[in-house]
């Protein structure tokens, strides 16, 4: 019996190796770059985490990137298609999100798309930025190159211009853009020393309402950095889902 | 009050309740419903993905120099076997998934052999196009698991629910009937024949 019992026990140990491995909660903070592997050098972590937030700004599209040691047997579409889906990339309605997964004891990774990306960023371009950028880089080690160049290809694709063009010679004369910006984001610290740096529903500044929109024309809704210094902090994810579009690789 | 009045009002009472409940029941077991019928439509236009990539990709092995032939018509034949059979979302019974899962399933088979056949032709795996193509193939058949099993979820739930107390005494008086789901992959047991695709 206590035979039986035992056999029981480890096939069900067994099994559970088998077929899943379990996702790790989504972070608290909520940040965009998860290193579980410490694949990457603090600094380039923090540059990485800079650019990705701040295309969230622009866009609301939240690009993720998970680096972890190991698989642990798990099929690498199958995990990083329920861990995005459990954290819940991107918006809910928008469907925005996109994971850039990586298995550095395997060396496999994945590209995860969000269903609201897909029409952009295909299976192809997916397959094309794993082959051409990703395997490169990480043959070499390289894995903040890989992954700088490689979001910088996504957010190219993206805003529908194809990661082979560059952005040169595109600002001539002079930047009246910038210059609103500048001076609205100027004004707006001067509104928001009075009040504490409060962003809450519906009692913000004129001013402080131009610069959110401007940072915000994709819909960043209600949901910014509280309190001081809270530049690295976003509200989290928003229930994005995933119908299995992206690519995966090995390197 | 009389002891027939107090019957009569409990019998009354009961009723009420009842008529109440079949209400709440009726409204969740309709919503389960259309959430299956939401699931399945994802789930042929998964499908369907798969059946539009197959012109493109046929039209590309072909101009490959002496592409086996058996191969191809085993493809094109099993498409339009697969094209022949859909599903209206009002008819999944589990006969009619049956018959569409063995449909496609069939396809998967002739494309999983045609991908491995292919790995004959160096040249063809070289051009941009097949590698595109295939991982096109790779993304459909990924999101193809991802809505069954969505979609598996769903009738799941929905099946449960019809069969509890006290929505069975409706569901069978409205018309809430048993939906069938995918089962586990028979092609995918079966491991391909890699040897004899190799050898030929």
């Amino acid at each position: 019996m206590k035979h039986k019992l035992l056999l029981l026990l480890s096939l069900c140990v067994f099994a559970f190796n088998l077929f899943a491995k379990e996702t790790p909660p989504a972070p608290n903070p909520p940040v965009f770059v998860n290193d579980y592997a410490n694949a990457l050098q603090p600094e380039e972590k923090a540059a990485l985490e800079q650019k990705l937030f701040d295309y969230f700004k622009q866009t609301s599209t939240q690009i993720v990137i998970v680096i972890e040691q190991s698989l642990e047997g798990d099929d690498a579409f199958g995990y990083s298609q329920k861990l995005a889906q459990n954290w819940g990339i991107g918006e809910k309605d928008k469907k925005n999100g996109l994971l850039i997964y990586v298995a550095l004891a395997e060396r496999k990774m994945r590209i995860q798309v969000g269903y609201g990306l897909e029409g952009a960023m295909t299976d192809a371009i997916s397959k094309r930025i794993i082959d051409g950028i990703l395997k490169p880089n990480f043959k070499q080690q390289a894995y903040f190159n890989g992954l700088n160049e490689a979001t910088d290809a996504i957010t190219k694709t993206l805003a529908g211009e194809g990661f082979t063009n560059d952005r040169k010679g595109k600002s001539e004369g002079t930047p009246w853009g910038l210059i609103a910006v500048i001076v609205i984001v100027f004004l707006a610290t001067i509104f928001r020393g009075g009040k504490g740096g409060r962003r809450g529903g519906g009692g913000g500044g004129i001013a402080e309402a131009l610069l959110w929109g401007t940072l915000a024309s994709g819909g960043f809704s209600g949901r910014g950095s509280s309190g001081s210094g809270g530049d690295s902090g976003f509200g989290g994810f928003g229930g994005g889902s995933f119908g299995g579009g992206g690519a995966g690789g090995d390197w | 009050m009389k002891k027939g009045t107090i019957i009569l009002l409990a019998v009354l009472g009961l009723f009420v309740l009842l008529l109440m409940n079949g209400c709440s029941s009726y409204n969740n077991m309709n919503e389960k419903r259309t959430v299956t019928e939401g699931a399945w439509a994802k789930v042929q236009s998964a499908y369907q993905r798969r059946l539009d990539l197959i012109p493109n990709l046929v039209a590309t092995v072909k101009g490959a120099a002496n592409f086996e032939q058996k191969t191809l018509t085993d493809v094109i034949e099993a498409r339009a076997k697969a094209s022949s059979i859909q599903v209206d979302p009002d008819k999944l019974t589990p006969e009619n998934i049956k018959k569409f899962q063995g449909a496609q399933g069939e396809l998967s088979q002739a494309l999983g052999r045609l991908m491995v056949v292919s790995e004959q032709y160096p040249q063809l795996r070289a051009t941009q196009n097949f590698s595109e193509l295939q991982s096109q193939i790779e993304g459909t058949e990924n999101r193809i698991k991802v809505e069954r099993d969505n979609f598996n979820d769903a009738v799941t739930s929905y099946n449960t629910y019809i069969k509890k107390f006290p929505q069975i005494l409706y569901s069978g008086l409205f018309g809430f009937d048993k939906k069938g789901f995918f089962e586990a992959d028979a092609a995918a047991q079966k491991a391909p024949d890699v040897d004899k695709a190799l050898n030929n």
